[in-house]
């Protein structure tokens, strides 16, 4: 029981660091490896505010989102669209957009570091709160909330609206959505600035309960992309499964085993994966 | 074609104005330069950040201030420049050679971490830098020594490191606050393993039983397993070799778990201002990697001048021994009276250094045997419990729950 709980708690941590990059390489076929510096800067947002205003981190939250929204439309529009634009084929796009987003790593690194070069912490609803007979973080406790609220949202938002219908559409066929009518550039740019958006406020959370610093993003990237491969890149319920898999056999490993083989247990799994369905859990055949 | 020729034409007109700036400035005083290749980014930048940029900053503004130092009969400024390495030893290497070949510095800080300073080691001996190291804690003092005789070692071994956590649970255990049974978990890492290692032997021939052994790899996104763990086998004491992320995560999960031992150690960053910053009065009692004698004059003047100058707290640990190489070798400069860096290196063997964590002299090994190894959390302040030659430590108290 125990197990399950911090486990799934685990679980929406790492959604919360996926689901935004989901949706950048699925929609927007932008393999963003600034994603992880997009969450740390939410951290640094949250704790910024946190330590000068005394904010609470989910107000900053909704700070935070509508200008991680803008500002990754901005970057869609004016630094990577040119790139789209541009690229013959899927193959070229993605090397054109692993570099142009390395770079831009880098550079968030930099402005962050002339913030606040030192760690990230503070205090917030590091408190214990008894759910089933069980000790958990309340800090943890509320991302998870966040997760399933932002993952549950996207869910009905894709496969029940319209527009989602054309997101999804686009995450099929950039060449047939068009076709049909599709803004494929408008949804596109929508998808990366929605995908920015998600993992800033993953990250506004997150920061309450790992202590982050401004070059740590590149790790968060690195699961990030393990989960959305292995749960099928560009099918939301393809990451969320992955990242329930991954925190519930992370935690059993180590509190069963040994916290030492977490790592190794994560990686067998991914290795698995790869090895019986490439293609991801929820993924397509190519 | 044409833009970039006039690019490179503008860049190099750039470039011939600043050196001419440069030149003109140096007539008034032409200033002694150091060099040093910091971890700006990557994953030892938060550690650097707080214990050695400060340092220098402020430790260069006051030299300045007082005019600069004194050699050849007259006083020169002080002038740093700093490469970022990304935490990538490679790249440190690289920018060192660039600091002795390009720059042409007169003398180097040294760097973060016990592995750049042995991997910068033979370039600092190629050029006779003096290599005052101080975040470099290892027992290899005496082979290191032998191979580069300019390396100076400040803030002890990997044994004095351990003996100093043994001392201070050995003091709890003697006065009745805690019994035979510790935890004790390690980052998965050559810092915390080494560490680790080290204590498993050292611990059992004191009469402690560890009743709880794990490692966690580095980066661990949730430590509630460990602690849970460690809380089931009811130890009287916690220790982890730990690095800043996870001190922090463990203590966080330590008081949500309400883990009840009367000795609680974490390692790198429990000195660190912004861990009091967090948790606030929750961690009175709580032991850690470092501690400091806050009642010395110097001690006092460096923390209000850290503080003035720099705009933050300095660390309860290495900050002031780091302030301290500088020091060392801002005194060994004056001592020689010229910029001869061999001169220099021979200068520190040989002295004695008044610095703001006491006096400083090397032995035979170039080992400084006088340093603080072990703090404890008491109203806000950091003291230091355990020691190796220091001599002022107080005694170390129970911890008293998580309020």
């Amino acid at each position: 029981m125990d197990i399950l709980l911090s486990g799934l708690l685990l679980s929406g941590t790492y959604a919360l660091i996926a689901m935004g990059l989901n949706l950048q390489y699925g929609v927007a076929r932008i393999m963003n490896l600034a994603n992880g510096e997009m969450l740390v800067l939410g951290g640094l947002a949250a704790f910024w505010m946190y330590t000068a205003a005394a904010l609470s981190p989910l107000l900053t939250a909704l700070i935070a989102a509508p200008l991680a929204f803008s500002g990754n439309w901005l970057l869609y529009r004016y630094l990577l669209l040119p790139l789209v634009r541009r690229a013959k084929t899927q193959g070229q796009l993605e090397v054109d957009s692993i570099l142009a987003t390395f770079g831009m790593s880098f550079a968030l690194v930099g402005i962050m570091v002339s913030i606040h070069g030192e760690y990230f912490t503070y205090s917030y609803l590091a408190e214990p709160f008894k759910i089933l007979g069980q000790t958990v973080a309340l800090n943890r406790l509320v991302a998870f909330i966040v997760a399933i609220g932002i993952g549950g949202g996207l869910y009905y938002w894709l496969t029940h609206t319209y527009q989602g219908t054309a997101v999804r559409a686009v995450s099929v066929s950039t060449e047939a959505a068009g076709l049909v009518g599709i803004n494929v550039e408008r949804v596109s740019a929508f998808a990366f600035a929605l995908g920015g958006a998600v993992t800033a406020v993953g990250g506004t959370l997150i920061s309450t309960f790992i202590t982050l610093e401004a070059s740590v993003g590149v790790i968060f990237t690195m699961k990030a992309l393990i989960i959305i491969i292995m749960g099928g890149v560009g099918d939301i319920r393809g990451a969320i499964v992955a990242a329930v898999i991954l925190g519930l056999v992370e935690t059993t490993v180590a509190s069963v085993i040994d916290p030492g083989l977490t790592l190794v247990a994560a990686y067998v799994i991914f290795l698995a994966i790869l090895l019986f369905r490439p293609q991801g859990l929820f993924g397509r055949r190519a | 074609m044409t833009i970039g020729i006039k690019r490179r034409a503008l860049l190099a007109g750039a470039s011939a104005l600043t050196l001419t700036a440069m030149t003109s400035a140096a007539f008034a005083a032409d200033p002694i330069k150091f060099g040093v290749v910091a971890h700006l980014t990557g994953p030892l930048a938060g550690g650097e950040a707080v214990t050695h940029t400060p340092n220098i900053e402020l430790w260069a503004a006051q030299v300045n201030a007082r005019g600069g130092l004194k050699v050849d009969g007259g006083m020169r400024p002080v002038e740093v420049i700093t490469y970022d390495d990304k935490t990538d030893p490679s790249e440190h290497i690289k920018a060192v050679q660039r600091l002795a070949t390009q720059d042409k510095v007169d003398f180097m800080f040294s760097p973060y971490g016990t592995g750049f300073n042995i991997a910068a080691a033979p370039i600092y001996a190629k050029y006779d830098f003096p290599l005052v190291a101080v975040s470099a804690i290892t027992d290899q003092q005496e082979e290191l020594s032998k191979r580069f005789p300019n390396m100076f070692f400040t803030l002890g071994t990997t044994t004095g490191f351990v003996e100093g956590a043994l001392d201070a649970l050995t003091t709890l255990r003697e006065a009745g606050s805690i019994g035979n049974t510790v935890a004790m978990v390690n980052v998965a890492d050559a810092f915390g393993i080494e560490l680790a290692d080290k204590a498993r032997p050292m611990f059992k021939e004191a009469g402690f039983e560890i009743v709880y052994d794990k490692s966690y790899p580095l980066g661990t996104p949730d430590l509630s397993p460990v602690v849970k763990g460690a809380k089931a086998a009811e130890p009287d004491a916690f220790v982890a070799w730990s690095y800043p992320p996870d001190t922090f995560a463990l203590t966080e999960q330590a008081i949500i778990e309400d883990l009840q031992v009367n000795a609680f150690y974490t390692a790198v960053a429990t000195a660190f201002p912004a861990f009091s910053g967090k948790f606030g009065s929750k961690i009175e009692g709580n032991l850690g990697a470092g501690g400091i004698n806050p009642d010395t004059p110097a001690m006092q003047d460096y923390r209000a001048a850290h503080l003035e100058i720099t705009g933050g707290e300095a660390d309860y640990w290495a900050s002031a021994t780091y302030y301290a190489s500088l020091q060392i070798l801002e005194q060994a400069i004056e001592g020689v009276g010229t910029i001869d860096r061999e001169a220099t290196v021979a200068y520190i063997a040989d002295n004695s250094f008044d610095t703001v964590i006491g006096e400083v002299s090397f032995d035979e090994q170039n080992n400084s045997m006088r340093f603080w190894s072990v703090g404890q959390w008491i109203d806000g302040v950091f003291h230091a419990v355990a020691d190796t030659g220091m001599g002022d430590s107080v005694a170390p108290v129970a911890k008293d729950g998580w309020n």
